[in-house]
């Protein structure tokens, strides 16, 4: 896809986004940049509405407050039509793959071909195995969803996000639950598809070692707020308390070890339930 | 006492939101059948799995109940010395009522559940969310299908399910009772109307299923995405199916039939 906004110019721009689930408020006032060609890790404890974010980043859900412009569109403000047209140029990874259950896997990554193109039924073989082939499975193409592995799952999925070229891949938590190898697989696929492919990225994870190894930009977010963002050296060794608990993976420091609760011996001897 | 009268008061509001957005997801699936119409394939898949899977049962259960209508038919008339009317009985029974409303019942426990299920799971395994993203409309693409095809199959199966009620009654009232074989059908074809018995229960069947496939779709698309959610959906589509049926039933009988 040819980029239709000047390259400088972040192809995501996140400013002033609030969002709310009824009383509990997911994001405050966050401004993120997602440059071109990158790839940017938005990282944070589990609960911290990461899913969120790349759900309203591709219009699923509407914010409270603020704007999300995609590739300079207003992606909140966007009719039916126009969305969906800017949605054929994103792709997204879903953590559970996503994967129609009914059709194998060819007919999986063929699906957005058949649905946006008139593309002659030889011509989608090609593009469907090359796609396959891409991520290691042109022969697995005719099993069932449910007759593959997770991370199996996971690499069809993203030949089917990237089947229509699109001009970035969003990507919900693609290491979770995988085995080192597969993870070990994914890492490399997801880096080599953007630099091959001049995508740019979006990884939502709270596995610090695999994103940090591949992103070029990583923010990390909680509390509904970015605590800070940079390079994944800069954040590793961040001087922020958080960041440092949070990348290193320690048990205590400002996020605390224990849920908010009344004192031991006061529900020991006088709690009732 | 204001407690009471404000939850009263949010299962109202909820109640009401609950049936707006039901309404704007029903016309939604009309709003995509312009895009169903080139696409025959989609549809036929649709009334395979919410039809033609479900004659079985229809048919079992019709042909029984058109055997138990001809036995207490039988007894019935056998005191006032009409047994040779039960031709009529038994296929007014069915084509009016029996048909059309307990082919909906099982229509909604077997189809209806099973609809719910789907739309249910896909919603919870992100395959909803995975064609949004695909910049795929799942209303138009998954949903407007699965309607129509409940739509077009239930007065099939509400007029197999008459059909086989009628033979049923024919087994035991001719076969096996001794009802003269002549009188069971030149009654039945003097007395049944096309239009006051036959199309009415056609018209019931097709509002049946209208309705039935709308609340299955309904509860999955609204279903929580959990398995607990989709549990809950599913006994609800079967609840409120079968009692919307029972309510129309009425409803339509006392416009059809009433004075």
């Amino acid at each position: 896809m040819v980029e239709s906004v000047d390259s400088q110019v972040p192809l995501v721009s996140i400013r002033g986004l609030r969002f709310s689930r009824g009383s509990r408020v997911i994001f405050d006032g966050v401004d993120i940049d997602i440059p071109r060609g990158k790839i940017t890790a938005i990282m944070g404890p589990s609960g911290t509405g990461k899913t969120t974010l790349l759900k309203l980043i591709g219009g699923q859900l509407r914010p409270s407050a603020g704007t999300i412009l995609v590739d300079g569109q207003d992606i909140h403000r966007l009719g039916n039509r126009d969305l969906y047209r800017l949605r054929m140029r994103m792709g997204m990874l879903f953590q559970s793959g996503a994967l129609l259950t009914d059709i194998d896997v060819f007919e999986n990554v063929a699906y957005p071909l058949r649905e946006h193109t008139d593309l002659s039924p030889s011509m989608i073989r090609k593009l469907v195995l090359l796609k396959l082939e891409a991520v290691g499975l042109r022969g697995a193409r005719e099993l069932m969803p449910s007759e593959l592995s997770g991370g199996m799952a996971r690499r069809v999925a993203l030949a089917r996000a990237m089947v229509l070229d699109p001009m970035m891949i969003m990507y919900d938590e693609p290491f979770t639950g995988q085995d080192p190898i597969s993870m070990g697989v994914l890492v490399e696929l997801i880096r080599a598809l953007n630099d091959a492919s001049r995508l740019s990225s979006i990884i939502v994870s709270h596995d610090v070692q695999e994103t940090a190894a591949i992103a070029d930009l990583i923010y990390v977010i909680s509390n509904g707020k970015v605590i800070e963002s940079g390079g994944p050296e800069a954040m590793i060794n961040s001087e922020l308390a958080w960041t440092r608990q949070f990348m290193q993976g320690l048990a205590d420091g400002p996020v605390p070890f224990h849920y908010p609760a009344a004192e031991l011996a006061d529900d020991l001897l006088g709690g009732t339930c | 006492m204001l407690n009471a009268l404000a939850q009263l008061g949010r299962v109202g509001i909820g109640m009401l939101e609950r049936l707006g957005r039901g309404h704007l997801l029903l016309l939604g699936i009309l709003r995509g059948l312009p895009d169903l119409l080139p696409r025959p394939g989609l549809l036929i898949k649709q009334i395979y799995s919410v039809g033609v899977l479900s004659i079985l049962i229809i048919s079992v259960s019709g042909l029984f109940v058109g055997m138990v209508l001809g036995l207490q038919g039988y007894y019935i008339l056998s005191q006032f010395g009409a047994e040779q009317t039960l031709g009529v009985m038994v296929a007014a029974s069915l084509v009016r009522e029996l048909g059309p409303v307990v082919a909906a019942l099982l229509f909604a426990g077997r189809a209806g559940s099973a609809l719910t299920a789907e739309i249910g799971l896909m919603k919870a395994t992100e395959q909803l969310s995975g064609l949004e993203m695909m910049a795929v409309d799942p209303i138009r693409r998954v949903l407007t299908p699965r309607f129509f095809a409940g739509f077009i199959s239930m007065p099939l199966l509400a007029a197999l399910f008459s059909a086989l009620g009628v033979l049923g009654g024919y087994f035991v009232g001719v076969g096996l009772l001794g009802v003269d074989d002549g009188a069971f059908w030149a009654q039945m074809q003097a007395k049944i109307d096309l239009y006051e018995d036959v199309f009415n229960g056609v018209i019931k069947s097709v509002v049946f299923g209208l309705v039935c496939s709308w609340i299955a779709l309904f509860q999955g698309f609204d279903a929580l995405p959990t398995s607990e959610g989709v549990s809950r959906a599913t006994t609800r589509t079967v609840v409120h199916s079968s009692l919307a049926v029972l309510g129309l039933d009425f409803i339509l009988t006392a416009l059809m039939f009433g004075d």
